[in-house]
Formats: C-alpha cells, sequence, structure tokens
C-alpha cells in the first residue's frame, strides 16, 4: 500500500516527530515522549491529527431513514448539531466498523469511520442508501481533522483568534460563550478565517475535547494557531501512542481490539447502541435480537498490582494454577495516569463478574488480574 | 560513559562496552527512540549464567515489549537497579545510566563496530 501523508505532515516532520504505519497512512505515533503527551490530556491539553478518518456524508430528504436502516441506532431522533456514537453492523450482528454520526442538518449527516474502513463504511452506506432518496459522498479526502483534547481544551480554543460561529458574530466576539454553552456530543458550524469549519465537542480520551474538521489546504493554519495559543495554556501535540493508552483508560473500544465483524455489541457492551424497539428495519436486527450464542464472551476491564502489563492477544486463565483458557486480552498497558497495568479482555460469562481473579500468561509467566467495571478512569467534573 | 564509536554493537540493537573480561550492556538509543517511554524493565538477578544470543530480560514501553538478549556467554556480575527503579533513564541516558547488565565472560564473540551497526540501521 502506498503511504498515505496528513495535510499536517510537514509540521509533524518539523516537530521531530515519530511516524507509524496507521491503515496506510503515515501518522505521529509520538512526538517526543508519549507519557508525557499522555498526562498533558490529562492534565491541561493535547492536540492530535487525526486526518485518517473518513468523512462520509449522507444527504437527501431521507438521509435519515436510510441511516435509520443501514446503521444499529435511530439517527432519525437526533437533532441538528447532534452526535451519535453508532455501529455498522453486518447481517450476521457483528461490527463492520463503529463510527459517530453528526446531524449537520434536516436532510445531511456525516458518519466519521476508523481510516481502516473507510472503504467499506462508504460502500455499505451506498448500498444501503439505495433505496432512499439520499446520496452519498465520500468526502474524507476533502476533509482534514485537529483534536484539541483535555480540561483546557475549551480555554485553548477560546484563546484562538480567528473562529467564528455560523448565526453569529462575524467578529468571533461571541465564540467564547457558544463554545462554552456546547454540550457534550454537540457540534457547531463555523468558520476559522472564512473557512468553513465543524466544531465537535467529541473525543476519544475521556476529557473534555473539541474534534475541528476544516479543509485539508487549512489545517495548517488551524494547527499553527491552536498550537500558539494553547502552548502557554500546557497543550502539546500528541501521537497516536498516547491517544491509545488515553482511549484504554477510558474503557473506549478500538476496532480491530474490541470490535469486529465476530463481534455482537452486546458483547462489547454497546447493547444500548443498538435500537430495536423504537424503529423500523436495520441491517443486522435479526442476529442482534436472536443475540450471540449462549456461550459467548464477554467484554471486561482487568488491573493487577505491579508493572508487567498484558497486552492484546494473550491469553486468560481461569486461575494461576488453570490450564483452562478462558479468555484474551484485547488491549492493554501499564496504566500512565493510574500506574498499574489495565487491560481490556473477552471473557467467558462466568468469569466476567466485577472482584473475579483471573490469570494471564504475561510471556511465559502468570499475573493475577481483577475484573473490575470500565473505564478505569473517569475525568473529574469541574 | 564511552562515546558510541568506542562502543561495540550487536544487531539486536545493543551496546557493549568491553573492559577485560566484564562487558556491561545496554540498548542503543535508536531502540529507545523506537521502543517509546521505557516503563518496565526486567533484568537477570547477579549470578545468573546467561548464554548468548538468549533472552534474559525485558525491555517494556508503553506501546511494546522489548527482548533483552545476553551479547556473550557469561555471569551477570551486576545489574543496574537504579534502571529498575526509573526505567525512563533507559529513554533519557541510553548508552549512560541507562545502562542495563554487567557480565563477566571468558570469550568475546564476534560484535559490529559503531560504523557497521550505523549502517545495519541505514538498511
Amino acid at each position: 500500500m502506498t503511504d498515505r501523508h496528513s495535510p499536517l505532515n510537514a509540521i509533524h516532520v518539523a516537530a521531530g516527530a515519530s511516524f507509524t504505519d496507521f491503515a496506510g497512512w503515515q501518522m505521529p505515533v509520538r512526538y517526543s515522549s508519549d507519557l508525557a503527551e499522555h498526562h498533558a490530556v490529562r492534565t491541561a491539553a493535547g492536540i492530535f491529527d487525526l486526518s485518517h478518518m473518513g468523512e462520509i456524508f449522507i444527504v437527501g430528504p431521507e438521509a435519515a431513514d436510510a441511516l435509520d436502516y443501514a446503521l444499529a441506532g435511530k439517527l432519525s431522533a437526533t437533532t441538528i448539531g447532534q452526535a451519535k456514537y453508532s455501529l455498522l453492523l453486518d447481517r450476521s450482528g457483528g461490527i463492520i466498523d463503529d463510527v459517530v454520526v453528526y446531524r449537520t442538518g434536516d436532510d445531511r449527516f456525516m458518519v466519521v469511520a476508523n481510516a481502516s474502513n473507510r472503504e467499506v463504511v462508504a460502500a455499505e452506506l451506498t448500498d444501503r442508501t439505495a433505496p432512499f432518496e439520499c446520496e452519498v459522498f465520500d468526502e474524507s479526502d476533502e476533509l482534514a481533522l485537529v483534536a484539541v483534547q483535555g480540561p483546557r481544551s475549551r480555554e485553548i480554543l477560546i484563546a484562538t483568534d480567528g473562529f467564528a460561529i455560523e448565526g453569529g458574530h462575524p467578529d468571533g466576539r461571541d465564540v467564547g460563550e457558544k463554545l462554552s454553552e456546547l454540550k457534550y456530543y454537540r457540534a457547531l458550524s463555523g468558520s476559522f478565517r472564512t473557512q468553513p469549519l465543524l466544531i465537535a465537542r467529541t473525543g476519544y480520551t475521556g476529557e473534555d475535547g473539541f474534534e475541528l474538521y476544516v479543509s485539508p489546504d487549512h489545517a495548517a493554519e488551524l494547527w499553527d494557531a491552536l498550537t500558539e495559543a494553547g502552548a502557554p495554556l500546557g497543550l502539546v501535540p500528541a501521537g497516536l501512542a498516547s491517544r491509545d493508552t488515553l482511549r484504554l483508560e477510558a474503557g473506549m473500544p478500538l476496532y480491530g481490539h474490541e470490535l469486529g465483524t465476530e463481534t455482537f455489541p452486546v458483547q462489547a457492551g454497546l447493547g444500548r447502541v443498538v435500537v430495536t424497539a423504537t424503529k423500523g428495519d436495520f441491517v443486522g436486527r435479526e442476529a442482534v435480537e436472536a443475540g450471540p450464542a449462549p456461550d459467548a464472551r464477554t467484554l471486561v476491564g482487568l488491573v493487577a498490582d505491579g508493572k508487567r502489563a498484558a497486552r492484546a492477544d494473550y491469553e486468560v486463565f481461569a486461575s494461576d494454577d488453570s490450564s483452562e483458557v478462558i479468555g484474551v486480552v484485547t488491549s492493554g498497558a501499564l496504566s500512565p495516569t493510574l500506574g498499574i497495568p489495565i487491560a481490556m479482555a473477552y471473557v467467558d460469562a462466568a468469569f466476567a463478574s466485577p472482584d473475579t481473579t483471573l490469570s494471564i500468561d504475561i510471556r511465559g509467566k502468570r499475573l493475577s488480574y481483577r475484573v473490575t467495571p470500565l473505564p478505569f478512569y473517569r475525568a473529574k467534573k469541574d | 560513559m564511552a562515546t558510541e564509536s568506542e562502543l561495540q554493537y550487536t544487531s539486536e540493537h545493543e551496546w557493549v562496552l568491553v573492559d577485560g573480561n566484564t562487558a556491561t550492556v545496554g540498548i542503543t538509543a535508536y531502540a529507545a527512540e523506537k521502543l517509546g517511554d521505557v516503563v518496565f524493565v526486567d533484568l537477570p538477578d547477579v549470578g545468573t549464567t546467561l548464554a548468548s544470543g538468549s533472552i534474559v530480560g525485558e525491555i517494556e514501553s508503553t506501546k511494546s515489549v522489548g527482548e533483552l538478549f545476553a551479547p556473550v556467554d557469561g555471569m551477570v556480575l551486576e545489574k543496574n537497579s537504579a534502571v529498575e527503579d526509573t526505567p525512563e533513564l533507559v529513554n533519557s541516558d541510553p548508552l549512560g545510566e541507562g545502562w542495563l547488565i554487567r557480565i563477566e565472560f571468558t570469550e568475546l564473540p564476534p560484535l559490529l563496530s559503531f560504523d557497521e551497526y550505523t549502517a545495519l540501521l541505514g538498511e
């Protein structure tokens, strides 16, 4: 696969970033220290380049009904400016991708897909919405995404000159007020130095934060303005390594780890995302209503003492002296915030209750882990 | 502390400082950079007999696990307990305070010079 570069690539190179291949994209994995970047997001703020994400628009008078059929949630119940976490299921109830859907107009939605699933999501949405009066546009190449995440995010956006909110003062004097009023999982249309922009109060770190969708030609200008205004408030550029430990602490699933076509939503703790009672047919309905097999594994959080972290694909056993495999780790790390090993794993239902002691084979050594409710970390409300 | 050009290297991205029949071992700056922030180091105990090429310890970062290979046959004379308590020394000073173990050996296998190691990185 040809390496794709973000429109912000030159900035990352200049900042001394290390890069990783992510779904065919060369993206910053860290700038200097992934731990420092992680802590900055928990205590001040970090700025992330997420331009590899896919943005697919569904537009037309029947767009809402079309998405009700294509996705697991009831998107027709959203209001303009609302964002909704949802799932694209296959006919067997498995998860093709997890997405965030933004309603940007009466007849207009933006579906944000994982970079690795952009093509399949665009193809499935095109196919599934064909009977409806609407059109599907894959605008992924026309949109960059910059996220500012952390408790000081709002201050940083307010300190950045050049924002204006649609329908507000053109000089942006009301931006502070509008951003402060913006609720979690809500978005505002606006502009940055006359360029159209979508400002969403969403994220994948477990902290307050914003995600800014902008044209690739203006992403660098936006990044620089945010970085300049944010640096005195503690903002640092943050790479995908810290993004992964942040989302893990927040108990958020990652496609390819906790989510996949072999997983039913209910196994991943996402039963609430699937709406069956108040909407009509949708792809995967029959399968999710029948439910997974009775012996299906369920996603749990696990914590341990010490410093040795379980990693994805390590086997989980019933006890330290048992050879009976009862589960598998999907994500794990030494939690930078908590200082203890944390992991998510799929385990047999009999072992999924909180405080159950389990055992993980960590490269030949067994370590006891304890089942704990997710998330591992919750931001303090201010 | 020796300079980069005075050290010898292995293809496993370790450096070796030879003094008489003792070898001090650590990981290279390249390896430390590739690992990311080191959060846990597991080293063999003093007195452990090591076979060249075998895995004798682990260097874990938030993202991945690096293995420590014995670069020579020998016995562990000393391990760097400072690095066990403060794993970030591997990142901040990989060739100095971030050293890992000191081994007593009888025979030194062929190791890479700085130029050879640098050439390996360029491949």
